[in-house]
């Protein structure tokens, strides 16, 4: 088992004929069983065509009558993507990924405010994606990285939660499933929602939790893992360096009016029983010594 | 993005935010017949600089003739002006606002902000006039209102009437108070702003209520659809480098230290700060090359850093996915030949066609320091920087 994907999910495209969505496409179609998986793209100005041999439908709901596919990855660019979010939810799919980077703060306020009381979820905006090991990936973190496994991982990050699963690989510990929630202060599932998922996912024995500065989901998920957690977290916090008031790539990485600082956060992680490492190239190794006791 | 105070206050009674009259000038002479034109026999002189804190700076001066502008006026313009925003080295000024004088009974706080935990645009009241939000939040809590809006109703007017009355309004401004605080959460909304604050808002003897200052903070995201909020951007209240970075989408924020980072993704480029700190160094920028760096990218990138009188070593971290180390590898290779890099470089390259990219480095004829993980690369960096010194 995995959490939210595994290799009988079916999955939309939106956005899969402009030049990033082909060729993240192309590498999650090559992915373990990617070929089944993604079965269907969406661009109302290329209908019946084709990518890939996977067909373009005019809408998202059509995409979805026509292949039963129940999740939808976006790579529409900024000023289209909120929008697309909003179609994907109206057409009911159960899960929407989207990593297009840059959207405008106020368009996803709109957004999440229309999600209220829907049964979408939402991961990103401006993430990575998620990848269930040797099964499915969906986003564009390099596959050939996972391997099958026993941990979770869920970051706010790319390239770093790339670097926690190549620690993990490299010492032998596969990943169960790794979901990259994504840097944007407005986003949809947080590093709680994940962590109670992965609680819940019989083959995930621990998590290793990756967060950055600014907002407080990282003391809130602690908090919850303190009151509720049956499995072992590991933690580390980007940012203990970062200067305050100044924005450090990801939108919402900012430290502003003395809140979100790296310290902060992991003092509370500390206090709630995470093994906390403040040293990014021991994630890796920070697991190993808590599983092997 | 910042802009102006003065600009800030064109946007709000735009909206129909009512503020003192007042005139931007570049010149002693511009400030002089601005008072006098102005009319009137008090005149406020501010600063007009990006960071807050202007008034303990010595930077806002109330003058009671047009001799006192032109005195002031003299002082203001030109200094170095120092806040707790600033940073000891201070800000320049070189626009000024000369504005009436207001006949003020009470201040008070009010300011709206994108508040993440909720997902609403939330409304900030205060009666605590004048002083940093973040200060009353420490000490009286209490004293502060938040509403927190619903994006279909906007902010309605009993929202609005009550939290005028909630800090202390009398009723007799209530209609004024309104106004005021619809009108700001129309500009926050329709300007795309991630914030924006009115401190103080006055309460006039005459029962006005009037913006007395203005801070807005534009989401950068939105400006594409926001010309008129490009056009007021001031480039000589940013960091020149950071300007130089904006312009090849290069994330560039300059730091203390003596030891430049290269690295792909903003999570991965703070973490590879934090380990440079671990081990005893100082970072001296943060710098997120993105997904696809070209070897143009690169180049610019290794040109920023070493504009950097401080610099003393480099490194380069990159996590590999999308971008392909041996493209990476081609890339440090010529913008290392191109800049004749004179201080030490290690390098740390992981993921896809690493070994390639390796290969490419260790044949270069370069003295480029091979990282084999990030410990080992942070730990050689802070070495050769310490050994340059």
């Amino acid at each position: 088992m995995s959490i939210l994907i595994n290799k009988d999910t079916r999955v939309i495209t939106q956005g899969m004929t402009g030049k990033v969505g082909q060729f993240h496409t192309f590498h999650c179609k090559q992915y373990a069983n990617g070929a089944n998986c993604f079965v269907a793209g969406v661009n109302p100005k290329k209908v019946g065509e084709q990518f890939e041999g996977i067909p373009v439908y005019a809408t998202v709901r059509d995409a979805k009558e026509a292949t039963g596919a129940t999740v939808s990855v976006i790579y529409v660019p900024p000023s289209g993507a909120a929008a697309a979010i909003d179609e994907a939810v109206e057409a009911e799919l159960d899960l929407v990924i989207c990593i297009t980077e840059g959207i405008p703060v106020h368009d996803m306020l709109k957004t999440r405010y229309k999600m209220q009381g829907r049964r979408t979820l939402l991961i990103g905006p401006n993430c990575p994606g998620l990848i269930t090991p040797d099964e499915i990936k969906i986003g564009i973190m390099p596959g050939h990285i996972h391997k099958k496994g026993r941990i979770g991982v869920v970051s706010r990050s790319g390239t770093l939660t790339y670097e926690a699963v190549g620690q993990l690989t490299a010492l032998g510990y596969g990943q169960s499933s790794c979901v990259g929630i994504g840097g944007d202060p407005i986003n949809g599932l947080k590093h709680i929602d994940v962590m109670k998922l992965f609680n819940d996912d019989p083959e995930t024995d621990a998590v290793i939790m990756v967060g950055e500065i600014g907002g407080s989901d990282e003391e809130e998920c602690a908090r919850w893992i303190k009151a509720n957690m049956k499995k072992p977290v590991v933690g580390f916090i980007a940012g203990v360096t970062a200067p305050e008031g100044k924005r450090m790539g990801h939108a919402g990485a900012i430290i502003s009016g003395g809140q979100g600082g790296a310290n902060e956060k992991l003092a509370v992680m500390e206090e709630c029983g995470i093994h906390i490492t403040r040293n990014p190239a021991e994630m890796g190794r920070t697991m190993q010594k808590v599983l092997k006791g | 993005m910042k802009i102006h105070e003065y600009q800030g206050k064109e946007i709000l009674r735009e909206f129909g935010v009512p503020t003192p009259r007042g005139v931007a000038c570049f010149s002693v002479e511009e400030a002089v017949a601005a008072a006098q034109k102005l009319g009137g026999n008090v005149w406020v002189v501010k600063a007009q600089i990006h960071a807050g804190g202007r008034g303990k700076g010595g930077g806002v001066k109330v003058a009671k003739s047009p001799d006192e502008v032109r005195r002031f006026a003299g002082q203001i313009l030109g200094m170095q002006l120092v806040t707790h925003q600033t940073g000891p080295e201070g800000q320049k000024v070189r626009r000024l606002l000369i504005e009436e004088g207001a006949q003020i009974v009470k201040e008070f706080y009010v300011g709206m902000v994108v508040d993440r935990g909720s997902q609403r645009v939330a409304l900030l009241a205060s009666s605590e006039g004048g002083m940093e939000i973040e200060e009353v939040a420490k000490h009286s809590p209490e004293k502060i209102r938040t509403v927190r809006i619903d994006p279909v109703a906007g902010l309605t007017e009993a929202e609005a009437a009550q939290t005028a009355r909630a800090i202390g309004i009398p009723d007799a401004a209530s209609g004024g108070a309104v106004k005021v605080l619809q009108g700001l959460y129309r500009a926050f909304v329709e300007k795309d702003a991630m914030l924006a604050e009115i401190n103080p808002l006055v309460l006039t003897a005459d029962n006005r209520v009037l913006a007395l200052d203005a801070k807005f903070n534009f989401d950068s995201n939105a400006l594409y659809r926001h010309p008129e909020i490009v056009a007021l951007r001031d480039l000589d209240e940013e960091d020149p480098a950071e300007i130089e970075a904006s312009k090849f989408e290069l994330s560039y924020i300059q730091l203390d230290g003596d030891i430049g980072c290269l690295v792909n993704g903003a999570g991965l480029a703070m973490a590879t700060m934090d380990i440079i700190k671990l081990y005893g160094g100082n970072p001296a920028n943060f710098l997120d090359v993105g997904g696809g760096a070209s070897k143009e990218k690169v180049t610019e990138a290794f040109k920023l850093m070493l504009k950097n009188p401080h610099l003393k070593a480099i490194l380069v971290n990159i996590f590999g996915g999308i971008m392909k180390c041996d493209v990476i590898a081609e890339g440090v290779v010529a913008a290392a030949r191109e800049v004749h890099l004179a201080v030490p470089l290690v390098v740390r390259l992981e993921g896809t066609n690493v070994e390639l990219g390796k290969k490419i480095l260790a044949e270069s004829g370069l003295p480029i320091i091979s990282g084999n993980d990030m410990a080992d690369a942070a730990q050689k960096v802070v070495a050769a920087a310490k050994g340059a010194k």
